[in-house]
This record gives C-alpha cells, sequence and structure tokens, in this order.
C-alpha cells in the first residue's frame, strides 16, 4: 500500500536540510514502528519518495512524502491516528496535516508537481517601492538569467517560470515581517525556478528574507489540484479531492 | 542570520532527548562547551552525561554550546552578538558557568576563542566577580598548563560526582550577598573540592631557569590535586536520553559505554594509565540501555564503547543478546570500536554477521614484536591474522590497522614491519575474498603525561615524514593496501601543549589573535604560525618536544595525580627500554601502579578470566593463583579463585 503524506515545516526546523529531513523521517519511521516496505538487497532501506526538496532555511505550508507499506500489515494501520502518531515523533515544527492512500500509478511527487507557491519576504522595501519593479519583471518579454549545469554556464529565461507574482497588500499574519512581502507562483517543470534566482532577476537584485512555501500544485489538463489538500479525510484516494 | 551561514542546523538545538531547562536564580547556570564544531562535540559522551546529571538537579541546570564555524563567528563579531547556547540561545556570559570538555590539544585556541566570544577575558586574572568561571575536564586536563592563565578551574578524572560538589559551592557562593563580589572567595572555595585545580591559586617555582615545580599560595589548594573516579559505573547509567541530532554528525548512533577504564597497559596509551581501574557495566544494564536506546532514538546501529571493547566480559553472549532483542524488526548494526586483535575471536565475528555490517577496524599500534613488546601491546603476529581470518572469512572486504609511528626505540625495520602485516593480512583476505583491502592508518606518536612514555623525547617532524614515506614506498605495489597518515606538522604541535608549561599560554593567546583557531581541521592548519609565536616567546619546540627527561626532572604535570605512582612509571618506562612487557593486572595479580589502592577502590569485571582467543599476552598461567578481582555476578563460566 502506498500512501501519501502532507507536512509542514515551520520555525527553527527550517535550518535543517533536505538530507537531513530524509533522516530525521528515517528515525521517525523506525520509532512509530510502521511495517514500512523497505528495499531488498545487503543494506535494505525504507522505500520513501521524497517530493521536491525544500531549500535549507525555507519554511513550508505543503511538503509531501510518498510511503509504501508493507502488506498485508498495512491493512491494520490506522491512517486516521497517523498524523498525530507521527507528529509526535518527528522533530518540533514538522506536523502531519493529511495522510491518504493513493494508487501506485500515481506519477511520483517529483514528476507530478509543476509548479509551487511562495510567500517571500523581502526587507528594507516597502510595499509600494516594491510594485513596479514587479510590473516591470512582469512585462518583460524574457529575463534571462546564467545558470551553471553540470559545472558549465547557460543562459536561460526565467520569464516562462513566472506563473504568478504580485506583493501582498499587508503582512500575512504568519510572517514575520520587516518588509514587503511578495507572493510567487513558480514552475518547477521543465525547470524547476528557485526563489532567490527570481530575486536576481530584479534591477536591482532584492534579498530574500524569510521564505515559505504556501502550496504545491499540479496543472493537468487545464485544471489545479494538490498532491493532497491539506486535512484530506484520510481514506479518499487523492484523485478524487479537488484543490 | 542563522540563514546565511553554512550548515545552519548546527546553532538550533532541538534534537531528540534535549532538555528543556529552566533558570531560576538560585540555580546554578552551566553552559557545556565542546570546543570544536557541532558535528565533532555533539556525540561527546561526557558531555552528554553531565548534561543530564545537572539538569536532573534541583539546584542547577545545564545546556550545551559547541565552536561557532568562522562564518558565523564572523557575523557574531560583526553584529556584536555573543556565543550563545543552542538549547535556548541564551547568552553565554549569563551562565554561572562555563565548562569545557577537552580532548584534543588541538582546540586550545578554540577555546580562547569562545570565552573572547562570550564577552568574558580570556585571562581569569583579568576576570571581575560576575564573570562566569571558565572551567576544563576531559583527557587533556591532565596537563593543563598551557591553559592554566585561561581556565579558572579544572577538573581532574570522572565528572559524574563533582560537578554536584562543584555546583554547590558556586550556589553558595551565589547566594552569600557578602561573597557574591569576590571571585577569589568561590575559587578559594572550589579548590578545597577533591579533584578540582585551580591554576591561579598554585605558582611556579624556578631555580635559575630550572623549573622546581608548582605549590599552593593559600591553605585551600592542596599541594597535590587527584583526580576523581566513580567506583561503579552502574549507578550511573547515562545518558539515559542520548541526543539524536537533526543534522549528520560524527558517530552518528546509539552510543552505549560497556565499561571505563582499561588495564591492557599499553605505554603510550594515556587513557588507559589515567582512567584506571576497569569498571564493566553489568550486561543486564548494557542490554536495557540499548533496547530503550535503539527504542526511544530510532537509531539502526548501536555502537558499544569503551577503550577495549572485545575484554568486556561475555562479549559474544552480549553481542549476540542484542542481536536477538531485535528480533524480526528493522536489522540492526552492532559496532565495537577498539578491537584488540588477541580479543576478536571467530566468535565475536559470526555473531556480528546477524547484525548488519560496520567496518572492521584492529590497531597492532606496531609492525614488529619486538616494537609491540616495548609499547606493551602484547600481541602476535599470529594473533592478527587469525583475526584478519576471521573477518575475511565472515564476509568482510574491508579492514583497517591503526598504527604508530615515532615510538621509542623504533628502528626502520619496525616501519617496515607494517607493510609487511599488511602484505600478509592482503594475502589472508584473497583466500575469502576477490578484492580485499586493508587500509593501514599512520599516526605520528606524541608522548602523553603520565604514561611510561612521558620521559621520552619525540621524533622530529623530518624522522615522521621519511618514515611515512618508507612506509608509502614499500606499500606502492602492493595491491588492496591504502595507505594513510596524520599531518607531521600537526604532530609537532600536538606534542607541545601535550607536555609544554604554563609559558606556552602566551604562544595559545599569540597564534588565536592571529587567527589561528580550527587548527584541527587540516585545511586551517598553520604550522609556521606556531613557530614564530613561539620564537616570539623565546621557546624552542626542540626543548619542549624533542627533549628526552630524565628520572630527576620536576614535570610541569607533577602536582597533579592520576593516582599512579612516579615510580611505578618510570619503572615501566626503563621495562620498555628493556622490551619487557607487563601483563593485564584484570586477570592477574596487583603491581600496585597506585590507582587502585590510593583511592580504595578495585576492578570491577563479571569475569576473572581473560576473552577466550589469542595469546591475551599475558605470558602467565591465569587458571590459578588469586586475582584483584570482584565477581559482579557469578555465572558458571566464572573461573573464581
Amino acid at each position: 500500500m502506498r500512501i501519501r503524506i502532507r507536512y509542514r515545516k515551520l520555525g527553527k526546523v527550517r535550518f535543517t536540510s533536505h538530507r537531513d529531513m530524509a533522516r530525521c523521517w528515517e528515525r521517525a519511521l523506525r520509532i512509530s514502528r510502521l511495517p514500512i516496505a523497505t528495499t531488498e538487497g545487503f543494506s535494505p532501506r525504507p522505500k520513501m519518495h521524497f517530493g521536491l526538496a525544500l531549500s535549507t532555511s525555507h519554511e513550508s505550508m505543503g511538503e509531501y512524502l510518498d510511503l509504501d507499506l508493507r502488506d498485508p500489515e498495512s491493512l491494520e494501520v490506522d491512517l486516521a491516528e497517523l498524523p498525530g502518531r507521527l507528529s509526535a515523533v518527528l522533530p518540533d515544527g514538522v506536523d502531519i496535516d493529511a495522510v491518504a492512500i493513493i494508487d501506485r500509478s500515481e506519477p511520483s511527487l517529483q514528476e507530478a508537481v509543476t509548479s509551487c507557491a511562495w510567500q517571500i519576504e523581502v526587507p528594507g522595501v516597502t510595499a509600494e517601492e516594491l510594485r513596479p519593479a514587479v510590473d516591470r519583471v512582469l512585462s518583460a518579454s524574457a529575463l534571462p538569467i546564467v545558470r551553471e549545469r553540470k559545472g558549465k554556464p547557460v543562459s536561460d529565461d526565467l520569464r516562462p517560470g513566472i506563473v504568478h507574482l504580485e506583493v501582498l497588500d499587508a503582512d500575512p499574519d504568519d510572517l514575520v515581517s520587516t518588509g514587503a512581502v511578495l507572493s510567487a507562483e513558480l514552475a518547477t517543470q521543465p525547470r524547476s525556478v528557485r526563489p532567490s534566482e527570481l530575486m536576481a532577476v530584479f534591477d536591482p537584485p532584492l534579498t530574500e528574507g524569510r521564505v515559505r512555501r504556501i502550496h504545491q500544485f499540479i496543472h493537468v489538463d487545464g485544471a489545479t489540484r494538490e498532491p493532497l489538500p491539506p486535512g484530506a479525510p484520510a481514506m479518499v484516494p487523492t484523485s478524487v479531492g479537488a484543490p | 542570520m542563522l540563514a546565511r551561514v553554512s550548515k545552519p542546523a548546527r546553532y538550533i538545538g532541538m534534537e531528540g532527548g534535549a532538555q528543556r531547562p529552566e533558570h531560576a536564580p538560585h540555580k546554578v547556570a552551566w553552559l557545556l562547551a565542546y570546543p570544536d564544531t557541532y558535528e565533532i562535540g555533539l556525540p561527546n559522551q561526557g558531555l552528554q552525561i553531565l548534561y543530564e546529571i545537572l539538569n536532573e538537579r534541583p539546584d542547577a541546570v545545564a545546556e550545551r554550546t559547541y565552536a561557532p564555524w568562522y562564518d558565523l563567528e564572523e557575523l557574531l563579531r560583526e553584529h556584536e552578538i555573543g556565543l550563545f547556547s543552542v538549547d535556548t540561545h541564551r547568552a553565554a556570559s549569563d551562565f554561572d558557568l562555563i565548562g569545557f570538555n577537552l580532548s584534543a590539544e588541538l582546540t586550545y585556541t578554540n577555546l580562547l576563542n569562545m570565552v573572547d566570544l562570550a564577552g568574558v577575558p580570556v585571562r581569569s586574572a583579568d576576570r571581575r566577580a560576575d564573570h562566569p568561571l571558565i572551567a576544563a575536564g576531559g583527557h587533556c586536563t591532565y596537563n593543563p598548563e598551557p591553559l592554566a592563565d585561561f581556565l579558572d578551574l579544572v577538573v581532574l578524572g570522572d565528572g559524574e560526582e563533582v560537578v554536584a560538589e562543584i555546583t554547590e559551592v558556586v550556589g553558595e557562593w551565589k547566594a552569600d550577598a557578602r561573597r557574591r563580589g569576590d571571585r577569589t572567595s568561590v575559587l578559594h572555595a572550589l579548590a578545597g573540592i577533591s579533584g578540582v585545580y585551580v591554576p591561579s591559586l598554585h605558582r611556579p617555582r624556578y631555580d635559575g631557569s630550572t623549573f622546581l615545580g608548582l605549590e599552593p599560595i593559600v591553605a585551600q589548594a592542596p599541594a597535590l590535586v587527584e583526580k576523581r573516579t566513580i567506583a561503579d559505573l552502574a549507578e550511573f547509567p547515562y545518558p539515559r536520553n542520548q541526543l539524536v541530532p537533526l543534522t549528520e554528525v560524527v558517530h552518528d548512533r546509539l552510543n552505549v559505554e560497556v565499561f571505563r577504564g582499561c588495564t591492557r597497559g599499553c605505554r603510550f596509551c594515556q587513557a588507559g594509565m589515567i582512567t584506571r581501574p576497569v569498571r564493566e557495566r553489568p550486561a543486564e544494564q548494557v542490554r536495557s540501555m540499548v533496547a530503550d536506546g535503539l527504542r526511544r532514538t530510532g537509531y539502526d546501529e548501536v555502537s558499544l564503547t569503551s577503550l577495549s571493547t572485545a575484554d568486556y566480559s561475555g562479549i559474544e553472549q552480549l553481542v549476540a543478546d542484542i542481536v536477538d532483542a531485535d528480533g524480526d524488526g528493522p536489522s540492526i548494526t552492532v559496532a565495537l570500536p577498539s578491537l584488540r586483535v588477541d580479543a576478536f575471536g571467530v566468535g565475536i565475528a559470526t555473531q556480528l554477521q546477524h547484525a548488519r555490517r560496520a567496518g572492521l577496524t584492529f590497531a597492532p599500534e606496531a609492525g614488529t614484536w619486538r616494537m609491540r613488546q616495548v609499547i606493551n601491546k602484547l600481541i602476535r603476529e599470529e594473533d592478527l591474522y587469525s583475526a584478519v581470518e576471521a573477518a575475511f572469512a565472515n564476509g568482510w572486504r574491508r579492514v583497517k590497522l591503526y598504527f604508530l609511528t615515532g615510538l621509542p626505540t623504533e628502528t626502520d625495520e619496525d616501519t617496515l614491519g607494517i607493510a609487511e602485516l599488511a602484505r600478509n593480512c592482503i594475502e589472508i583476505g584473497r583466500a575469502h575474498t576477490r578484492a580485499p583491502s586493508v587500509t593501514v592508518s599512520v599516526g605520528g606518536f606524541v608522548p602523553k603525561p603520565f604514561t611510561p612514555f612521558q620521559w621520552f623525547g619525540q621524533n622530529t617532524v623530518e624522522e615522521l615524514q621519511r618514515k611515512i614515506n618508507l612506509l608509502r614506498d614499500a606499500t606502492r605495489r602492493m595491491h588492496g593496501v591504502q595507505v594513510k597518515w596524520h599531518d607531521p606538522k600537526a604532530t609537532l604541535v600536538e606534542g607541545i601543549m601535550s607536555r609544554g608549561d604554563r609559558r606556552i599560554g602566551d604562544v595559545l593567546e599569540t597564534v588565536w589573535r592571529r587567527g589561528g583557531t580550527f587548527q584541527e581541521w587540516n585545511e586551517r592548519f598553520d604550522l609556521p604560525l606556531w613557530l614564530d609565536a613561539m620564537a616570539e616567546h623565546g621557546l624552542d619546540p626542540d626543548w619542549f618536544t624533542h627533549r628526552h627527561r630524565t628520572a630527576e626532572e620536576v614535570l610541569p604535570w607533577d602536582h597533579l595525580s592520576a593516582g599512579l605512582h612516579k615510580d611505578f612509571l618510570w619503572q615501566d618506562w626503563r621495562d620498555a627500554l628493556a622490551e619487557v612487557g607487563l601483563p593485564d593486572c584484570r586477570w592477574t595479580p596487583c603491581y600496585d601502579c597506585g590507582a587502585c589502592t590510593g583511592y580504595s577502590i578495585e576492578h570491577i569485571v563479571a569475569s576473572a578470566t581473560p576473552p577466550a582467543g589469542g595469546s591475551q599476552g599475558t605470558g602467565q598461567d591465569l587458571g590459578s593463583g588469586w586475582t584483584p578481582v570482584q565477581l559482579r555476578r557469578p555465572t558458571s563460566d566464572v573461573v573464581s579463585a
């Protein structure tokens, strides 16, 4: 049985890396004694499938992890109590919002997710100062940047990757802001646009303050959904869920 | 700010098992500090044990801190932010004591840097009553003299009990309005605690340029400061809640200490001399600490730690029990660090095989039997080969061998003997696996205080490098043999610190002021910085490191005691030069080194006989005669006198 888990990563724990989090999950799963399926071979690893990596020091309201449970023991797992059970053994600030069974034929998180919504704090500027700069970015026909790929500089256009961009009117309650806050939706395919890359295309470049991933989206055939809505009933397959 | 530094997870605390410190005016606040990065310092068991013991006390609270990497240090200094605890990000200057764990000489400048970052004057003489007391414990404190001018107090030996006494003394001082403003008053009181050395209360005496020793200048300070030793490890099942870091650290696994102390008597080994006698943890307690620890932490690897784990009574049964108890759960790895080849039998090899397999490291230490007699590591070549055979036959493909070079009386024949051993190990491996691998790791020998080799003149950098090159050339064509070595230049500085006296303090301060921190990191180590500082202060590295000491010479640590009689150490030094071995006293009659008799304690081991297999290096009939052994849990396989 494959289950999908949606969780938040907020507060001090944001300073852990993607790799650190993977190790925290491994230990948490061992403590929880969930019947995790493992790889075959000399040193068996639990079958965990992570979604898009979250940069160290970025927070998130929507992280995902797919887990394969061993059958038939998986049938005895009470999915409704799983969020509480796992949150208790994960680091403070990592909390499970939803768990659901998914079909093994579902594309992996890394393949499925097409964009992410972000809130990016920009310290030292006001919303009024920032708006014209945002308009310039949005009206640009191309935003050339140079990326490093396999050690070689490659030029790329960032503009198609900026799905949505606006300055928020007021500080969102949960971001302690010392400046303006950008709301951005950035594509993850064909190439992932990072918040830091967005900051760099502004002229002059913006400084990134606190950054929080708000959503991950799957755009298919004109429809938009999340890999798992927060608070999804535990037993409802996600394909039924609407955004 | 943390978003701008490398690996910020090192500074956020939040580990599994972290305490929730509650400060209060009546509590003595300890900041336990490790003068190296979080990755190196977090696993330190001594620090974790004291962290729990102190937080269990109603009159104490303890937090932790580690050396900030230089990118964070730069930001801290730029924004005038002081050193902070990782637990609650409290300023270091708000604590009553900052207690450093000193495990390596090259971290001394980090200690100065952390004291300075805490906003505390680096020299104890410049501190006011409201500055934290700067304390140090750990193996390096058996010669604390290079740091004497910077430390308010030094603790010798096991810390489990003495931290309570220090807490009480500091607590009384804090509570007493008349004494609180007077720093010397608390230092005098601390000097009266057994195991505590207050360097400022001892004054060096000289006859011309000849050092005559340190003498106390107040009545409270003893002429000879004795180490502390806990009699029974079973009374201290710590850490109960080993810290599980969120980010990767060294030794990232469950660690359970199975015994403390070692009496194998290897003459180069300071740990084996200063931590006597052997105190085993009862097997039942080990089993429950392992089971509870694995369940609580989620680790899938446990290390049974000690100075020589294969010597633990009934080690094979213990490993078997741990693997069995794990049952049908996820498979676990059992790691046994510090394996002696003569105690690593086929039995242990097959037991470990059931668990997942960690790398195997053996430490023959020297390349020839003659050399091993000198250092009293009495393992025969056959012992090594049978251990390696057992390893390869049971599925290991890589074996690591540790050696020292620059040992007393060492010749090139001894150095080349290392290559010979490695070649033979590879040959043995070929019978079992297609591509056996043997890694030879070579460290330059640094003579340490309170060992029989404390009188020995260390090899020069050139001599060590010549021997390493000799070995490298000899193994160049040996397929499967890799040679790794410790930088001999670092060995020189370690040697200066190891047996240096108070005058080295100026050198430490100069090196630190010129940015010489993290000297234990290859990329940061800077020998010219040290040599220039030595020259500026008129000190000769040769005199401190390469010179043989005489029997008459007063040593900078003669006012401290690890319980060992100096004449025992001298006799052992003479025996070393005569290539005479000394058996392990836990299984043979006492030779009165002083460590037990002086403190009215004794070995606590569950078996009066050495582990089976190999020569055990004793050359004694172990089945008869009196042994100074306390039987903890008599079982049918115990041979009692």
